[in-house]
């Protein structure tokens, strides 16, 4: 079990530089460890908490299956369509390294404040990946597959659910996975700018009434869950790889 | 051009003047989307005036500054890394988790660390550039072909011609990629902790316009960053496709 002690080096490691700098900089910029520690499960363990959650949780989910979802038909549409996906790809990749934090009032004006603007800005950060990885990956899927395919027959929907779905899993869930936290990022910006309610808002609430602890903790509860997420993706997606190969 | 070129200019062409239509047509509202053309308009004017000069100036500045500090640091780090397998390993997990973390919600803690200014601004922008750098500096260390490496022991060379000459040209698409993503991520960095709570800078000139309702400032802002970025972009992607082609001969 090599890995797992080097890991917990690592976190070892990273909560003394985090001890360090607020030993520098002082408990007003930057509560320690412990007292973050300390306030995330007296948040925890408060009723006034878990409507925040549900509410991020709520607008995260939505966002993820209409990324996801959207992301699967348009990538899998470009990615049979070779001319369609040549034309996209500059074009995709120009949308995905847009500051898309400046399109935000546009969003709002056209979807007003509340759960549907947070939905749109989520959505907008999260299929661009989602596209991307699926066109990609029914491109590499071997042309003889395809052309089995035609042979055998098979509709439209056969095709996407017998040869390119599976073959084009791995690539699926790591294109999830990037998904997954672009979307969960473009839902707390949306609540950090433009919602009452939400884990993002109550971050953006702490900084006002410069509530560092609170502040903190939120952000530790946060970047746990979202790290803990994205490594049991990332285990899927090794997994899948592995055996793909 | 290619045949996917030219489409792709008509595509985008279409769909500018189809928004266009949609606007003058009064389907899009005035109030949540002036049409293009009024927004060029406005573009040209704000950049004419000079009234949004020193915001740009500031943001450019903050960007570069960003770049040149993750393009660096992500290169040594990546370097570093890759010659300790075993840090390597142990570190794999939280630089495939990284992005995970929404790092926006640290930028209070770096004005108090830092001050108030461009250099938390400049950090985050780093922070979101560098690892991207690190990743694909790491991928390309990784893809050198051994016999290359081979080949270098047998002639005898030392380290750092080896390095010169055999594995920096071997990696090189890999970290032109890294730096192609750091800019990208340098930009969405600095323009958003601009635009959550700075007093300058065009993220930040953004906000304010928003919040006092000049649509006119606002959309044309808006349009120079996506045509600024859309710009950028397409540069890299053509000479990234020009050295991927070299080294795929």
């Amino acid at each position: 079990m090599h890995g797992k002690t080097d890991t917990l080096l690592v976190i070892v490691a990273l909560v003394a530089l985090w001890q360090v700098l607020h030993w520098i900089v002082g408990s007003v910029a930057l509560t320690s460890p412990a007292d973050t520690l300390a306030r995330a499960v007296e948040l925890l363990g408060s009723a006034t908490f878990w409507p925040h959650v549900a509410e991020t949780g709520v607008a995260l989910l939505y966002s993820l299956l209409l990324a996801v979802l959207g992301g699967l038909t348009i990538g899998i549409a470009l990615g049979i369509n070779r001319l369609a996906g040549e034309v996209a790809e500059p074009i995709l990749v120009s949308l995905y390294s847009l500051p898309k934090i400046t399109l935000y009032p546009v969003i709002l004006l056209a979807f007003g404040l509340g759960l549907s603007a947070k939905v749109a800005f989520g959505t907008i950060h999260g299929i661009i990946p989602v596209i991307i990885f699926t066109m990609n990956a029914v491109r590499t899927i071997p042309p003889v597959m395809l052309r089995s395919a035609r042979v055998m027959r098979l509709s439209p929907p056969q095709l996407v659910s017998t040869i390119i779905l599976p073959a084009a899993l791995p690539e699926l869930v790591s294109g999830l996975r990037v998904g997954f936290s672009l979307t969960l990022l473009g839902v707390l910006i949306g609540e950090m700018f433009a919602s009452q309610r939400g884990l993002g808002y109550l971050v953006m609430n702490a900084i006002g009434g410069h509530d560092v602890r609170t502040m903190m903790a939120v952000v530790l509860i946060l970047a746990t869950t979202a790290v803990l997420i994205s490594a049991g993706l990332l285990h899927i997606d090794r997994r899948m790889h592995r055996r793909a190969s | 051009m290619s045949w996917a070129g030219w489409l792709r200019l008509i595509v985008v062409t279409g769909a500018v003047l189809l928004l266009e239509v949609l606007c003058r047509a009064g389907v899009i509202a005035k109030t949540v989307l002036p049409a293009p053309s009024v927004m060029a308009g406005d573009l040209y004017r704000l950049l004419a005036s000079g009234a949004a000069s020193a915001d740009i100036g500031e943001t450019l500045g903050n960007v570069a500054m960003a770049v040149i500090a993750s393009i660096l640091l992500g290169f040594v780090a990546g370097v570093a890394i890759h010659a300790m397998p075993r840090v390597r390993r142990a570190l794999d997990p939280f630089l495939a988790t990284y992005y995970a973390v929404p790092f926006f919600v640290f930028y209070p803690v770096l004005i108090v660390i830092f001050g108030l200014g461009a250099a938390p601004i400049v950090v985050i922008g780093t922070l979101f550039g560098v690892v991207a750098m690190l990743i694909n500096t790491l991928n390309g260390l990784d893809r050198i072909p051994r016999v290359l490496l081979k080949t270098a022991r047998v002639h005898g060379m030392d380290p750092v011609r080896t390095a010169l000459m055999v594995k920096l040209p071997s990696a090189a698409p890999f970290l032109f990629t890294g730096a192609k993503l750091a800019i990208a991520y340098c930009f969405i960095g600095v323009i958003a902790a601009e635009f959550i709570m700075s007093s300058s800078g065009i993220g930040y000139s953004i906000a304010y316009a928003f919040n006092n309702f000049d649509n006119a400032r606002m959309y044309a802002l808006m349009l120079f960053i996506i045509v600024l970025v859309t710009v950028l972009n397409a540069v890299l992607f053509t000479w990234e496709r020009r050295i991927m082609q070299r080294r795929r001969r």
